[in-house]
């Protein structure tokens, strides 16, 4: 009875006082890692699968354009459109985009301009060609198929 | 008076400090977006000059890896209706085949793993050396990007495949190699050392679209 009496004596409290602490630890991270969204998406973004993907090193260097069918197809229509920044463009106002673009980065990165498609899978070929044309004719030859990994079947 | 002051007690009360710190830290996890940069890349060739038009290329149609791609996502690859499983074997076949390498594709042919070696077939109606070895993508307007995408990104594998295989590593290892120090930018280099990866594109044909 005596050993019993001396058990519940000791203090059975967690000590907390070190939860802010680590509370605050995660909150730095995730208020570090957030990339707060400036644009809104006007296209929808149904991005393909691909097995082989790569990273980019340097995020600086790239530029999104994005390929879609508009969300709001009252307004623009159903056929699939492409967005730079947060408008939509025409096609041969690209080659003005690129250009802005690879003026705001620093001199020595400017040949090594990536730009990054983040096209809807339900995009027929004819207009991403026809960007690449004009992506070529601005010589922003680096493209980035933006796709995402493929889960294995088997 | 003074004692009294100092008997109260001066702490700042920190026991909802954890509170506001979990408002806080759910804020932002539900407006975090981890974004993804990740995609396959490609180099797109340069421009057309119309006053300095392209050289013609005499290559040998045996050098030429041919996929076509039309509106109705069907394949033909080689002139044969053919299903997208399997062709990133059947690009490896062609750009190891060696039909008539020559002294530097026999030297680059020697310095190849066993392995690698076993693809080779040596069939005369396939490529030279893969020296000489072209893929080449031609898509319809109409084709669908997804169809597109998959048949790039196999084309893109098999020469992975090949690269890795050289260095000794997993394909996926591989691809993860970033160059960033020296080490890995020699090990990057001598997966693709004489052996470079030939894929074009073709601009896509209108009809049938």
């Amino acid at each position: 009875m005596a050993k019993f009496s001396k058990k519940t004596k000791t203090s059975e409290n967690i000590p907390t006082s070190a939860l802010p602490d680590i509370i605050f630890m995660l909150l730095f991270f995730f208020m570090v890692t957030t990339v707060l969204r400036e644009q809104e998406i006007l296209v929808e973004q149904k991005i393909p699968q691909a097995t082989q993907l790569q990273k980019l090193q340097k995020k600086t260097l790239i530029s999104y354009i994005y390929i879609g069918k508009p969300k709001n197809t009252a307004l623009y229509g159903s056929e699939p459109r492409i967005q730079a920044n947060d408008a939509l463009l025409n096609t041969a106002d690209i080659v003005q985009w690129v250009n802005r673009e690879r003026d705001a980065l620093p001199e020595a990165d400017r040949p090594m301009i990536t730009i990054s498609m983040k096209v809807d899978r339900d995009v027929k070929m004819g207009p991403i060609s026809d960007v690449q044309t004009e992506l070529r004719d601005a010589d922003a030859r680096r493209v980035l198929y933006a796709s995402v990994g493929k889960v294995d079947r088997n | 008076m003074a004692r009294k002051k100092n008997r109260m007690s001066q702490e700042v009360n920190a026991g909802s400090m954890a509170d506001i710190a979990f408002l806080l830290l759910i804020f932002f996890l539900v407006t975090t977006t981890i974004a993804s940069d990740k995609g396959i890349l490609n180099v797109l060739p340069p421009k057309l000059d119309p006053n300095n038009p392209p050289p013609e290329i005499d290559k040998n149609e045996r050098n030429i890896f041919t996929i076509l791609v039309n509106a109705n996502d069907q394949l033909l690859v080689e002139g044969e209706y053919a299903e997208p499983e399997g062709l990133d074997e059947e690009i490896k076949l062609f750009v190891l085949n060696f039909g008539q390498p020559d002294e530097e594709a026999s030297a680059l042919y020697n310095s190849l793993p066993a392995s690698l070696r076993a693809l080779s077939q040596r069939d005369p109606e396939s490529s030279d050396h893969p020296g000489e070895a072209v893929v080449s993508i031609k898509t319809n307007r109409g084709t669908s990007y997804e169809r597109f995408l998959e048949v790039f990104d196999l084309a893109k594998k098999a020469y992975f495949d090949i690269y890795a295989a050289r260095v000794n590593l997993t394909t996926d290892e591989y691809r993860a190699l970033s160059g960033k120090d020296a080490a890995e930018q020699a090990l990057i280099d001598k997966g693709k050392e004489n052996l470079p990866m030939a894929i074009s594109i073709a601009e896509p044909d209108k009809i049938g679209s």
